[in-house]
């Protein structure tokens, strides 16, 4: 066994191991908040790794849908779905309401980006400003 | 005898913990000592006229009539011999109902192959959920017909008469997304109408709980039969 470390090392490796803590952090928060969201908002229906349920919710992981109307996705987050929907050649019909508590159109991107790149999904991420767009195409942005 | 009892309460305590971890604990003991489910609910003592030994009278499904997405009538007699596990839902329910669905179709597909265990979805928006929105809903989830998984209706006062009995809370509620509070319990129900077993359909863990006791349950249904041939 060595012999312990003395207090100025191991204060050293502490202060290295926060701040590369602190870094990490930073960098990955983006992620983090699209994960944390995706898991408060959408998770119960959808599934924690984006299975859906049966025939009754759409699954997110693998869905062609994502691909195919990329450009509504901001609005149905906002303003939830219903009504018929193919997703891989499955139809549902049920209802996604609008998202419970007001997400701004920067936690609606970091759940999509969460979500496109996710369980295997590689879909093209969105900018803040692309979502700002789409949202107020259905009046549904602010413009934070 | 100290730890006999310990293992029996400890299903209680379980229960109220949600944790799992303790199980091990009792499974060293489980030679000697067969596991049973407890009684849930409010109970009552009564003193036998005779002098004898006091009945303890358990909390008990009341009698019922629904109608199932088949559109056939279900009564007690329709569970009578088999236990069951039953919850509260709607089809439109915004929150937790998916969730709780799909644990509770994990559940079914368990034991699918046992025709002792039954299920029973109520839901509470009944102006909503006419039988072909049941049938719908139950085909969506995988379910073809009502022989083992009934997703019944009835008029709005007897399903909302009914949920206490089963340890849910269930109210309309505006204020609420989808505009019904209800909680997530599942109940399981033995043969003579009690409850021996709640759990939360949206925790994972919960449901694997009833999962393992379930067979503890139809063990005991077993040796009842037994006996009473
Ligand atoms: C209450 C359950 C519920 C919640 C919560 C929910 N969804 Fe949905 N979602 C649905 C249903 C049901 C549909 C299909 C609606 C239909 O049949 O028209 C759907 C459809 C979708 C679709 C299009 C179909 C597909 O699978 O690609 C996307 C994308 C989607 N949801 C994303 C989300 C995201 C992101 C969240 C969280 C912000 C979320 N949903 C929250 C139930 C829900």
């Amino acid at each position: 066994m060595k012999s312990p470390a003395r207090p100025a090392q191991l204060l050293r490796l502490v202060a290295a191991l926060a701040l590369t803590g602190s870094i990490v952090g930073c960098f990955s928060n983006r992620q983090n908040e699209g994960a944390r969201l995706y898991e408060s908002h959408c998770s119960s229906c959808h599934g924690t790794q984006g299975e859906g349920l049966k025939r009754l919710i759409p699954p997110l992981a693998g869905a062609d849908y994502l691909l195919k109307n990329r450009a509504a996705l901001a609005c149905l987050v906002r303003k939830g779905q219903k009504g018929q929907i193919i997703v891989n050649g499955v139809d549902y019909n049920q209802v996604m309401p609008p998202a419970d508590s007001h997400l701004t159109d920067s936690q609606i991107t970091n759940i999509l980006n969460f979500v496109q790149t996710s369980w295997g999904n590689a879909g093209e991420v969105f900018t803040i400003r692309e979502v700002s767009e789409q949202l107020r195409g259905c009046g549904g942005s602010d413009g934070r | 005898m100290i730890s006999s009892a310990f293992c029996r309460l400890l299903p209680v305590g379980l229960l109220a913990l949600g944790s799992i971890f303790l199980l091990p604990a009792c499974s060293d003991n489980q030679a000697e000592t067969a596991q049973v489910l407890p009684y849930i609910g409010e109970r009552d003592v009564r003193p036998r006229p005779d002098g004898g030994p006091a009945d303890t009278i358990f909390a008990s499904i009341p009698s019922f009539t629904l109608t199932n997405q088949d559109g056939q009538t279900i009564t007690n007699q329709t569970f009578a011999g088999k236990v069951y596990v039953a919850d509260f839902f709607f089809a439109t329910c915004p929150s937790i109902c998916p969730k709780m669905q799909g644990e509770m179709l994990r559940v079914y597909e368990k034991f699918k192959a046992n025709p002792q265990v039954l299920f029973l979805s109520h839901t509470i928006d009944p102006a909503h959920d006419s039988i072909p929105v049941l049938r719908d809903y139950a085909q969506r989830l995988g379910i073809e017909n009502a022989s083992r998984w009934h997703f019944a209706t009835a008029p709005h006062d007897t399903i909302f008469a009914l949920a206490p009995r089963y340890m849910t809370a269930a109210q309309k509620d505006s204020e609420v997304p989808g505009g019904y509070a209800h909680s997530g319990a599942f109940a399981l129900i033995d043969s003579e109408r009690h409850i021996r077993g709640v759990y939360d359909g949206t925790e994972k863990e919960q449901i694997d709980k009833l999962i393992q006791d379930l067979p503890v349950l139809l063990r005991e249904e077993a040796e009842k039969q037994k006996k009473a041939q």
